[in-house]
């Protein structure tokens, strides 16, 4: 035990230090620490002095196995990185094998996945603000934004045929074609959401105990935010509006009229605030989609990318054999490597790709957003009180499926 | 076709940069781990790349050097990207830390540490993020058995 407990460097235990401090565990299994994240505090009082967040609890080793993978196996493993907005996981994947591939989608299949991406946003936003009123003590917020969740799950269960494991991407398409009456009943959602969002709003953003356990609880400057590589809500609380659907716009991102909310104090109010808008404008995306989404295939019409129809597969032998290839082969992208970047529920997603040329990646690197938000954790609460934690930590919006892959 | 921010590089760069290209659009310099921290401070102070997005490591086996050191900026001035990559030998994977540059490496390096051995001289606390003290051995390196089985590691006192 002497030679393990020599690589970790901070020597902590429960005991009380010489000056006063002492040690506290929060976590690994603490209601407030969505999933399962331990932070070790040494706390003065009722104020933090240090802290060492400790994660890993859910590692299932992704990366190394999309490496013994075919390319669209790995589309389902992806539904669990951010498994509140697994969409937005599925289409930067399928971005990025399609960059590496040199090969474009056709239009219907873009405004599909804009679509879906910012209903994933939705549902990412609502979750965080739910949870995070909850873990203050509005529990009612959470069953409206929960059952607002709920309607837009109904949705894209209805799509993709899943809630939370939708996998509804491929390389060069999608699994299937929206339902006929889709631009009705996202209608009907968005009612209800905006509905639930309003109350939620009347209730939350001036009501004065949530204010005072938010506002200015977790502040972080400009200049830390970008030295941790923050990304997402949490840096555009502090006013530097990047967002990589404006930045670097992909997919048809750059035919809609939206606005990125900033924040101006790197506090944990402005990032309520700013999920709060963002989930208006995601909507507005979504009506502008629905409303220029245009007809057509939604696959890339190569057999060498998707799996040709069915009729075809038995009826024609060229079919027939791009079926057999693809399925125990799998799509073969050319020796290379590309970096693709999205913009996740928390900030950019990105997902580095390696191919060897054969029909499984060399090396997936997903680069979670949350990563870089969790490591700037123990400097937004240094200092705080402990029960301050929850609402910071609840504002980070760890999701522990992309945090440790 | 000449580029600007890699032709820029060479010229500044000239007994360090091994290759450039720009496959799909992604510009990347490979250079020697020796240069790594001088680049990325010429880059980040010189050149605006204010963001250091993702830092990781990829596995050649059994190519030699058989690591690479895999750096994204984001200039969020410009917006523009880049990738920098660095040859790291199997028997002395070790190359200059990024902490000093940007805080947020520090994660990145101990995931980096962790899953492929590399260690990276200068960073402040550098030990195992994801997998726990008493694992044997890289998960991500490629030889490193896809189903091995980890010893049991006995309770903690």
């Amino acid at each position: 035990m002497e030679k393990k407990n020599a690589e970790t460097q901070k020597n902590w235990n429960l005991e009380t230090l010489e000056d006063g401090r002492m040690v506290l565990n929060m976590g690994p299994s603490h209601p407030a620490m969505h999933g399962i994240v331990r932070v070790l505090l040494t706390v003065q009082g009722e104020r933090v002095a240090d802290s060492d967040v400790e994660i890993g609890y859910l590692h299932r080793g992704f990366e190394k196995t999309c490496e013994n993978i075919t390319y669209n196996q790995c589309v389902p493993y992806t539904d669990r990185l951010n498994y509140v907005s697994p969409l937005i996981n599925n289409v930067g994947y399928a971005l990025a094998v399609e960059k590496l591939m040199g090969i474009e989608t056709p239009a219907r299949c873009q405004y599909i996945r804009v679509i879906m991406s910012e209903l994933s946003r939705l549902t990412d936003h609502l979750t965080c603000i739910g949870a995070n009123a909850m873990e203050l003590a509005a529990f009612t917020v959470y069953f409206y934004l929960i059952n607002a969740r709920e309607e837009i799950y109904r949705l894209t269960d209805a799509v993709a045929g899943g809630r939370v494991t939708p996998a509804y991407t491929r390389v060069g398409g999608l699994t299937r074609d929206l339902p006929p009456d889709f631009a009705r009943m996202t209608a009907e959602v968005f009612k209800k959401v905006r509905k639930n969002l309003s109350d939620a709003d009347k209730l939350l953003t001036r009501n004065r105990i949530f204010y005072d356990r938010l506002h200015n609880v977790g502040n972080i400057s400009k200049e830390d935010a970008i030295a941790f590589s923050f990304t997402g809500p949490a840096l555009r609380s502090t006013g530097i509006p990047l967002d990589v659907r404006k930045a670097t716009p992909y997919l048809v991102y750059d035919r809609f009229d939206f606005d990125i909310p900033v924040g101006s104090n790197g506090d944990n109010y402005d990032r309520y605030l700013v999920r709060l808008e963002e989930m208006k404008q995601s909507m507005r995306i979504v009506e502008q989609a629905l409303a220029q989404l245009p007809g057509g295939p939604i696959n890339h019409p190569d057999f060498n990318v998707i799996l040709p129809p069915k009729e075809e597969v038995a009826g024609n032998i060229e079919a027939l054999m791009a079926h057999f290839k693809l399925t125990f082969e799998g799509v073969k992208p050319p020796k290379g490597e590309v970096y693709q970047a999205v913009e996740g529920g928390n900030g950019e997603l990105g997902f580095y790709i390696v191919s060897d040329g054969t029909g499984s990646p060399w090396r997936l690197r997903v680069r979670p957003p949350c990563f870089a938000l969790t490591g700037g954790l123990s400097q937004m609460i240094k200092g705080g009180y402990i029960a301050d934690i929850v609402s910071t930590f609840g504002q980070i919006n760890m999701i522990g499926g992309e945090l440790e892959r | 076709m000449t580029n600007y921010l890699l032709e820029t590089f060479k010229a500044k760069f000239p007994d360090d940069v091994l290759d450039t290209h720009a496959f799909r659009g992604d510009e990347t310099v490979i250079l020697k781990k020796e240069a790594l921290l001088k680049a990325a401070a010429f880059l980040k102070d010189e050149l605006g790349f204010d963001f250091l997005m993702d830092l990781t490591a990829a596995d050649y086996l059994p190519r030699e050097p058989r690591f690479e050191l895999v750096c994204h900026f984001y200039s969020s001035k410009n917006n523009y990207r880049l990738r920098l990559k660095c040859p790291v030998a199997g028997t002395d994977a070790r190359v200059a830390s990024l902490t000093s540059l940007w805080t947020g490496a520090n994660w990145f390096e101990r995931e980096a540490y962790d899953m492929y051995g590399i260690k990276f001289e200068g960073h402040p606390d550098l030990r195992r993020i994801l997998m726990y003290d008493g694992f044997e051995g890289h998960p991500l390196r490629k030889d490193y058995p896809l189903k091995k089985r980890q010893p049991r590691i006995p309770h903690r006192e």
